[in-house]
């Protein structure tokens, strides 16, 4: 349902409606959620793979750590650190 | 201040004030008077900072709100989020990068504003998905992650944990725990102390918790996947606990990389951590750089607030209007020193990761890897540690804390960047700073 207060964007091929002023970091989440538990890293909001092929989520939650770099509208960005806006595309490692 | 067309490749400023947190903002504040045309950015979406983040989950004090307002009256105030800064430019002048494009920002005089980050030690389990830094959880809860009916473990040391518990409890959480390492005697000489700064002692009782333990600290996170349990250490004994979330933070660490990357001098700090020394006025030890807030020091952000309207002030009109403030500064200085002598890592905690544990995120370089080297640069040669997207920031800190090395000179880019921004100086005169 769309209002002024939200906006809504498409996480890994999903639409997806959030408060406006929403993290990335926290629409990850959001959109991961109906996963919890169907598989490993499923459910808490994945960002990223590591080098070993760990699943990583958004850790240092203030732009430090890089664990929640994802493809923003086809720019690898910090996901903790970018707020939602209509329209955006987020893909973040499978 | 102005919404800004977008900038050419160009701009010069005033007074240039890097980090829109309770110094930096009061920086701009205190400096805008005198007419000066100021910058400020923060590489957030939004001002305030870590302790002031806006957001769905947040709850501003009407200071924060006062302050942004003050600052959005200013015509000669620039506010540039989403901003950050790549690498110097060449004298007075960094190269800065936002969403969309890069350029260079000239400036008569710099304020460093660039806050802490959270000392996070790696333990078994650290890397899954929903272990967090404890000011991170509270972070990330601000910016509306969803933790209703999550079951949350608190664990680290220092008054963030309660600040966080808070946070999380606010937005529907279940804290099933908060574990501080410091012992009992420690956290109730801290509170006996907080009668000297009453604001801070009304602020302690809002955040007592039945939950809090002391002389307690995180052992492992476990899970398939995510993090499904914890265990707890206390006197000895070990205890697991069924979580949802383990948000874990070991106090605060100055950001001093800009300031180390222009070459100012730092001093050992509160808490053992390295700081940007500075002067009564502020000043570092560059000529007109100043630096104000918790890249200083650990100290909050009362503290952080009397150190930035000193900078502003210093930076545009000297020392005479910058005394005002000293007695204000010195007030909450003490109570930093309070923080600093009661929350205090014990040796024990070095030894909490595992030989397979990871100690550097960015690049999976194990515990056991980093027993054989001597110093960073053998770690950095041999192992790749803090070699990858972070530079460092994670496990040069936590390696400072644990193998007692010299964290890693700070190298351009400071933060990963575009190339097309990395060229854009490649063709002015007299650049230095990058690779």
């Amino acid at each position: 349902m769309k209002t002024p207060d939200t906006v809504t964007l498409h996480v890994n091929g999903r639409p997806l409606s959030v408060k406006a002023g929403t993290s990335v970091a926290a629409a990850l989440r959001i959109a991961d959620a109906p996963r919890m538990g169907m598989g490993m890293g499923m459910g808490m909001g994945m960002a990223r793979r590591s080098v070993q092929g760990e699943a990583r989520a958004p850790f240092c939650g203030m732009g430090i750590c890089q664990e929640c770099r994802v493809d923003i509208d086809g720019r690898r960005r910090l996901a903790c650190q970018t707020h939602c806006e209509d329209g955006m595309v987020v893909e973040a490692a499978a | 201040m102005t919404i800004e067309s977008p900038p050419t490749a160009v701009e010069h400023c005033d007074v240039l004030i890097i980090g829109a947190g309770p110094a930096g903002m009061a920086a701009a504040l205190a400096a805008a008077a005198s007419g000066a045309r100021i910058v400020i950015i923060d590489d957030n979406p939004a001002p305030g900072g870590q302790i002031w983040r806006d957001g769905p989950g947040a709850h501003l004090p009407p200071q924060a709100l006062r302050m942004r307002e003050a600052l959005t009256r200013c015509a000669n105030v620039r506010l540039l989020c989403g901003t950050r800064v790549v690498s110097l430019a060449g004298a007075g002048a960094l190269l800065l990068e936002d969403s969309k494009q890069g350029w260079v920002q000239r400036y008569d005089k710099l304020i460093l504003c660039t806050g802490a980050r959270e000392l996070l030690l790696p333990f078994p389990g650290w890397t899954l998905p929903g272990v967090t830094g404890a000011g991170g959880l509270q972070a990330l809860v601000k910016t509306g992650l969803p933790v209703e009916g999550e079951r949350i473990v608190i664990a680290g040391s220092g008054p963030l944990l309660l600040v966080a518990a808070a946070t999380a409890r606010q937005a529907g959480a279940r804290v099933l725990r908060i574990a501080e390492q410091a012992g009992l005697r420690a956290v109730a000489g801290f509170a006996a102390q907080l009668l000297r700064w009453p604001g801070k002692a009304t602020q302690a009782l809002g955040l007592a918790n039945a939950r809090y333990r002391t002389g307690t600290h995180v052992v492992s996170a476990q899970g398939a996947g995510r993090v499904e349990s914890v265990r707890l250490r206390h006197a000895g004994r070990e205890t697991e606990i069924a979580c949802d979330r383990v948000a874990c933070g070991f106090g605060l660490v100055p950001n001093t990389e800009l300031g180390r990357l222009l070459g100012c001098a730092l001093t050992s700090a509160g808490g053992g951590v390295q700081a940007l020394a500075v002067n009564s006025l502020q000043a570092t030890s560059v000529t007109g750089v100043y630096a104000a807030g918790e890249c200083t020091g650990i100290g909050g952000s009362e503290r952080a607030l009397a150190q930035g309207r000193i900078a502003g002030l210093a930076a545009v009109q000297g020392s005479a209007a910058a005394h005002a403030h000293m007695p204000e500064r010195a007030h909450w200085q003490s109570f930093a020193d309070q923080l600093h002598r009661h929350f205090i890592l014990p040796p024990s905690l070095k030894t909490l990761a595992r030989p397979d544990t990871l100690v550097c995120r960015c690049e999976d370089v194990p515990q056991a890897a980093l027993t054989g080297c001597s110093n960073w640069t053998e770690a950095k040669l041999h192992t790749r540690c803090g070699m990858g997207a972070c530079q460092g920031r994670v496990c040069g800190a936590a390696a400072h804390f644990l193998f007692g090395w010299t964290p890693p000179a700070p190298r351009p880019p400071l933060s990963p960047a575009r190339i097309a921004t990395l060229a854009s100086t490649a063709l002015l005169p007299g650049h230095d700073g990058l690779p």
